[in-house]
């Protein structure tokens, strides 16, 4: 790698602190995304704010219905919870499509947020991205393009956020807490992380030095009618092509709440909650899933090599709505689905 | 030698001294102080300053598994860790899972089904089943599939890596009936 300089956090105020008496410096948590991204280079902090042992790795009951999700907690603990298996099956069933069991354990809920795009451009530093040098160019238009996206995106970047874990937060919609040299605010999910328009450069709306505390889920977790599906190039420990995180409320045949998110298909996780309204009140039929998935791929625009992710993604969102109609898939400690 | 441990630049054309510091890892149950700069991978603390080379590295980028450890019993890639996030923590490596004499039931198992061609993945799919058995969480063959997802084997020994697992699962199962 290269010099940089390292302490450990004791609490959230000495964390911000130290990051705000450091030019060029940088949380890290699990260090999965962020040691990878500086032996490549992409990313070079001077210094580095260890937040992982930061008391704020507790999963704990809200006075409201809800859960939090501590920061720090592992995507392992957070995944295995027995709230989390019982309320949110498919934040259980999303984290444990993601990564391997080894990066699971070491990567904590705040950096599986925080993580940056997999453009094979973005890696390599030979190469313009707009990304990462703003201004340089994007390679992925007109070159390998693909895992990039096909919803939202912009002539200056066509990358996608990778998560998995937040598709599935993208349909239960928690509030995301964080603390900063200016205080502490609460941002809904839906507008933490941003489309790339002209400034690829930034993934999301956090601003400079501000620390995730916790996620807060809200007490609707759509623990009967669920789906994760995650289609990828193996079967296991790869990044998903297209992922379709489903919830649903039903009375009977019919459709009473739905919540819809895509992941692998655009800069932020795709919520289209015009497609949920076009749920809501309609009967649970391959028609109705037909018409939506169709709704949802309407405006995607190919770039060459992921033109295939269009017509992924309409069966994907078909098949996920299925699957979460019939209350299919339930909890567990692996993630078995998509085979 | 507390000269040696600043970063001012070298005369003569030598190449600067790193910054170290002492950094206290507790390894297989032995505690010890090595001297360390921060952007030190366990995996080279380990490896190169420990002299503890039972644990590879394959990509050095979280893909393949050859660096996996145990960290207060858990499976980590101690590649993409630094070894100074990891002072109070135990860390368990294949040298500390059993010896030539005395093989672990997992050393034993991978032995017995031929749950290696070259051998280069072994140390990682051991402490990476390891780390599963201590989860609890695999039964069948499709869950110890799914969770040893995180081990690359380029000889592709996976048939004999799987049942070497299955039969430990197995019998620790019947052990807790
Ligand atoms: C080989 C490989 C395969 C993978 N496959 C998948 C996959 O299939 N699906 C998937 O979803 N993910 C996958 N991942 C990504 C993995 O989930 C992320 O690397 C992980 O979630 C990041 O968490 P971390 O704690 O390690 O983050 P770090 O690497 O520690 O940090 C990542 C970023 O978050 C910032 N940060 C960390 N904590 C905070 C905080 N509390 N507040 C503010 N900023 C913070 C850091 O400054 C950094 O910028 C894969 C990773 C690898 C290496
Ligand atoms: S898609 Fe975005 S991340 Fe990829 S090369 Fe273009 S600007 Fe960079
Ligand atoms: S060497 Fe660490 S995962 Fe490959
Ligand atoms: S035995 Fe050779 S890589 Fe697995």
């Amino acid at each position: 790698m290269y010099p940089f300089t390292y302490s450990r956090a004791t609490d959230v105020a000495d964390a911000v602190r130290d990051k705000a008496g450091h030019d060029g410096s940088a949380y890290v948590g699990g260090g999965t995304n962020l040691i990878d991204l500086m032996k490549m280079n992409v990313e070079q902090p001077a210094h580095l704010v260890n937040v992982a042992k930061l008391p704020l790795s507790k999963i704990e009951d809200l006075p409201n219905g809800g859960l939090r999700l501590g920061a720090t907690a592992t995507n392992s603990d957070t995944a295995w919870n027995e709230q989390v298996k019982a309320r949110y099956p498919v934040l259980n069933q999303a984290i444990l499509a993601g990564a391997s069991p080894q990066l699971r354990n070491a990567a904590t809920n705040g950096g599986n947020l925080m993580q940056r795009t997999r453009c094979y451009y973005f890696y390599d530093i030979a190469t313009p991205c707009n990304k990462r040098e703003p201004g340089s160019g994007c390679s992925a238009i007109g070159g390998f393009n693909r895992v990039c996206g096909i919803l939202g995106t912009s002539e200056a970047c066509i990358a996608t956020h990778p998560s998995d874990m937040c598709v599935a937060l993208a349909a239960l919609a928690p509030t995301v807490r964080v603390s900063g040299p200016h205080g502490e605010r609460s941002i809904a999910f839906e507008d933490f992380h941003r489309l790339p328009g002209d400034q690829p450069e930034l993934d999301n709306t956090l601003t400079e030095g501000e620390l995730i505390t916790s996620l807060d889920l809200p007490e609707k977790g759509f623990a009967k009618h669920f789906a994760y599906l995650k289609l990828r190039d193996r079967h296991s420990y790869a990044f998903a092509l297209v992922s379709v995180a489903v919830g649903l409320e039903m009375d009977g045949d019919t459709i009473t709440e739905a919540r819809l998110a895509l992941g692998g298909v655009a800069h932020k996780p795709w919520r289209d909650q015009s497609a949920e309204q076009l749920l809501k009140g309609q009967p649970a039929t391959a028609e109705t899933f037909g018409r939506v998935a169709a709704h949802v791929v309407a405006n995607a625009v190919g770039r060459g090599s992921n033109d295939f992710k269009i017509e992924l993604a309409r069966r994907a969102i078909v098949r996920a709505l299925k699957q979460a109609a019939e209350g299919q898939q339930v909890a567990g400690d692996v993630y078995l689905g998509g085979q | 030698m507390s000269q040696l441990l600043t970063s001012a630049p070298a005369s003569g054309g030598l190449p600067a001294p790193v910054p170290t510091s002492p950094v206290r890892l507790t390894i297989n149950g032995q505690t010890q102080t090595l001297q360390l700069a921060p952007w030190t991978s366990l995996l080279d603390a380990l490896r190169e300053y420990a002299h503890l080379t039972g644990t590879k590295k394959g990509c050095d980028h979280g893909q393949c598994g050859a660096c996996t450890v145990l960290v207060n019993g858990r499976r980590i890639n101690s590649c993409l860790t630094l070894a100074v996030m990891h002072e109070d923590d135990d860390i368990t490596t294949i040298e500390g899972l059993g010896t030539p004499d005395n093989l672990s039931p997992l050393q034993q198992a991978f032995v017995d089904h031929d749950a290696f061609q070259c051998g280069y993945c072994t140390p990682g799919q051991i402490c990476s089943a390891q780390g599963l058995l201590n989860e609890g969480r695999a039964h069948s063959e499709a869950e110890i599939k799914e969770l040893m997802s995180g081990n690359l084997c380029r000889c592709g020994a996976y048939v004999g890596i799987l049942d070497a697992v299955k039969e430990v699962v197995d019998s620790e199962g019947r052990q807790e009936k």
